[in-house]
């Protein structure tokens, strides 16, 4: 699964590079290396007043920012991959 | 509210505008033979001994609009008919020669070429002048002219000669795109080659429904252009262009500035490959040094190339203050991540062929780079941040730099280095007097455009380059076409 974080000027502005870092940290943790490929997208068209724009697979999900990525993770990546519980 | 330096810029501007406006309206190839009249209408020349050798004039500059010729490798062309086949005798002394007592210009030159006519009055002897100008320099009256073609003046690497028709030649195997004497002829006979037909091209598929997002790149000396304006506007402008979006040349060059910093710790000198009429320059001059050439990437290249990797079917537009970098564009190494390179010049061009009064828009934002990334645009900057990349990695090696702004530097430096004497273990090259910020394809160059390059960089919300660089995720590829 692509798994893109917009780190576009706007995205950037509200944050995108603590964002990468959790994302990052995330995987490792719960070893998807072989499950997700991570990469960086500038600008996904969804900018937002808070927070950054995660595309996962074909799903644009809006305003993550490092006090929502829990959730986020936990929401639209690890229970798409049948992994949500702990 | 001036937009360019001088009036040849204007009027490359003038035919470029109307060239792209023809061309989003698909009416280009209808009335390609009208745009000279479209720019100089009526019977009264305004600029040449009459109207019909303006718009003859004004047709060569159609083609360049249109991409030039396809055969010449360089990125700048001479238009022959609009050389006005400048004198080019060299020393020569004039009318205001007094016919003195002291005769300094004659103790002076050691090779005896000073002569007097009966009146006392000074003559210079071409079979044994040298060309050194010292009785210029010592001549009181300063009656003593070098006449010498601006642009002959302009080329430091002497890559132009005066052909059979008195008219200046190219010699393409030197010539290294720098656009030096484009910017210097005064009479506009020297251009780069426009590719803006090309950007048009692609965003009109865009617009049409053609699925790629087109980005526009933008190097970090935009920050001393577009001065009647925002830079923010600017970004709204590009979009209204039809650009998916902008990102800056500069986190490229963060990039870059991190891998240089290992490379350099590695081998211990390193010359740097940011400039590419640089980069030709050592290629043609000093094939010697060409294995001490970083095996970076340009930060514009790097950058793309991380787009490229990252996004399918994406379009990528350069648009900076550099000839050379329509060369660069063509190379095997570049091809594939960089669609077309533009300048500051065609930017302003393709706004107004649009009718987009970017002063008119609200700001949008332009924030990917570091402080370091964004002073590549001056001389210096590009040092300052393999300094700071060494730092941030904790790499053991003392920085030696040799900052070369102008290819003159450039030359001194390589020979330097070339007889083994040089005292540095880095050089930073740029062809441009003052960095890229004295590039050929800036609309205005002025004292004031290092310290705007300086204060954009202080702007900039990351203040490492690690930080700057760590936004983008290490890309895991599970197979080689990642999907959009």
């Amino acid at each position: 699964m692509l798994v893109q974080v917009c780190v576009g000027s706007s995205c950037h502005l509200k944050g995108s590079e603590e964002v990468v870092e959790l994302m990052q940290k995330a995987v490792a943790e719960h070893k998807l290396e072989d499950k997700i490929t991570l990469a960086g997208s500038f600008c996904i068209g969804k900018c937002n007043r808070i927070g950054v724009t995660i595309q996962v697979g074909d799903k644009t999900v809006t305003g993550v920012t490092k006090e929502s990525f829990a959730d986020f993770f936990a929401k639209e990546i690890l229970e798409p991959l049948g992994l949500s519980n702990k | 509210m001036r937009k360019f330096d001088t009036k040849v810029q204007h009027l490359k501007y003038k035919v470029l505008r109307e060239v792209a406006r023809q061309a989003w309206n698909d009416t280009l190839l209808d009335n390609i033979l009208d745009i000279p009249k479209i720019i100089v209408p009526g019977k009264t020349p305004t600029m040449r001994c009459c109207v019909y050798k303006e718009r003859a004039i004004l047709a060569e500059r159609v083609k360049l609009a249109m991409g030039g010729s396809k055969d010449s490798r360089s990125a700048v062309e001479v238009i022959e008919i609009a050389c006005d086949e400048c004198p080019s005798a060299g020393y020569e002394v004039t009318d205001s020669c007094r016919g003195c007592l002291a005769h300094r210009c004659e103790d002076v030159c050691r090779r005896g070429a000073i002569v007097f006519d009966h009146q006392h009055v000074a003559h210079i002897d071409k079979s044994k002048c040298i060309e050194c100008g010292a009785c210029a320099k010592v001549c009181p009256f300063t009656a003593i002219v070098n006449r010498k073609r601006p642009c002959q003046v302009a080329c430091k690497i002497k890559a132009i000669s005066i052909n059979e028709n008195n008219a200046a030649a190219i010699d393409e195997d030197k010539c290294i795109s720098c656009g030096a004497c484009v910017y210097q002829c005064p009479f506009g006979a020297i251009s780069d080659k426009s590719y803006i037909l090309n950007v048009i091209d692609i965003l009109k598929a865009a617009e049409q429904g053609k699925e790629y997002k087109t980005y526009a790149l933008v190097a970090p000396s935009i920050a001393s252009q577009f001065s009647y304006a925002k830079l923010g506007q600017v970004i709204s402008g590009l979009k209204q262009l039809g650009f998916h979006t902008v990102v800056e040349v500069a986190l490229g060059a963060d990039m870059v500035a991190q891998a240089e910093a290992k490379e350099l710790a590695e081998k211990g000198f390193l010359t740097s490959s940011c400039c590419p009429a640089f980069v030709s320059y050592i290629k043609s001059s000093f094939p010697e040094l060409v294995q001490h050439i970083s095996h970076n990437l340009s930060p514009m290249g790097t950058i793309a190339k991380y787009i490229k990797e990252t996004t399918g079917n994406s379009k990528i537009v350069f648009i900076g203050p550099c000839t050379a970098k329509k060369m660069e564009v063509q190379l095997d190494t570049v091809k594939p991540y960089v669609d077309v390179a533009m300048t500051f010049e065609e930017l302003q061009a393709l706004f107004d062929s649009r009718d987009i009064d970017i002063t008119q828009l609200e700001e949008d934002v332009l924030d990917n780079a570091s402080y370091f990334g964004r002073i590549f645009a001056r001389s210096g900057g590009l040092s300052d941040a393999v300094a700071e990349g060494l730092k941030e990695q904790n790499l053991e090696f003392e920085l030696q730099a040799c900052a070369c702004d102008g290819i003159e530097e450039c030359r001194a430096a390589l020979l330097k280095k070339s007889k083994n004497v040089l005292q540095a273990n880095f050089i930073e090259g740029m062809a441009c007097v003052g960095g890229c910020i004295g590039g050929a394809g800036c609309l205005t160059h002025g004292v004031k455009n290092r310290a705007d390059v300086d204060k954009y960089g202080r702007e900039a919300m990351e203040k490492t380059i690690a930080s700057a660089v760590s936004c983008l995720p290490q890309v895991h590829r599970q197979d080689d076409t990642p999907a959009q």
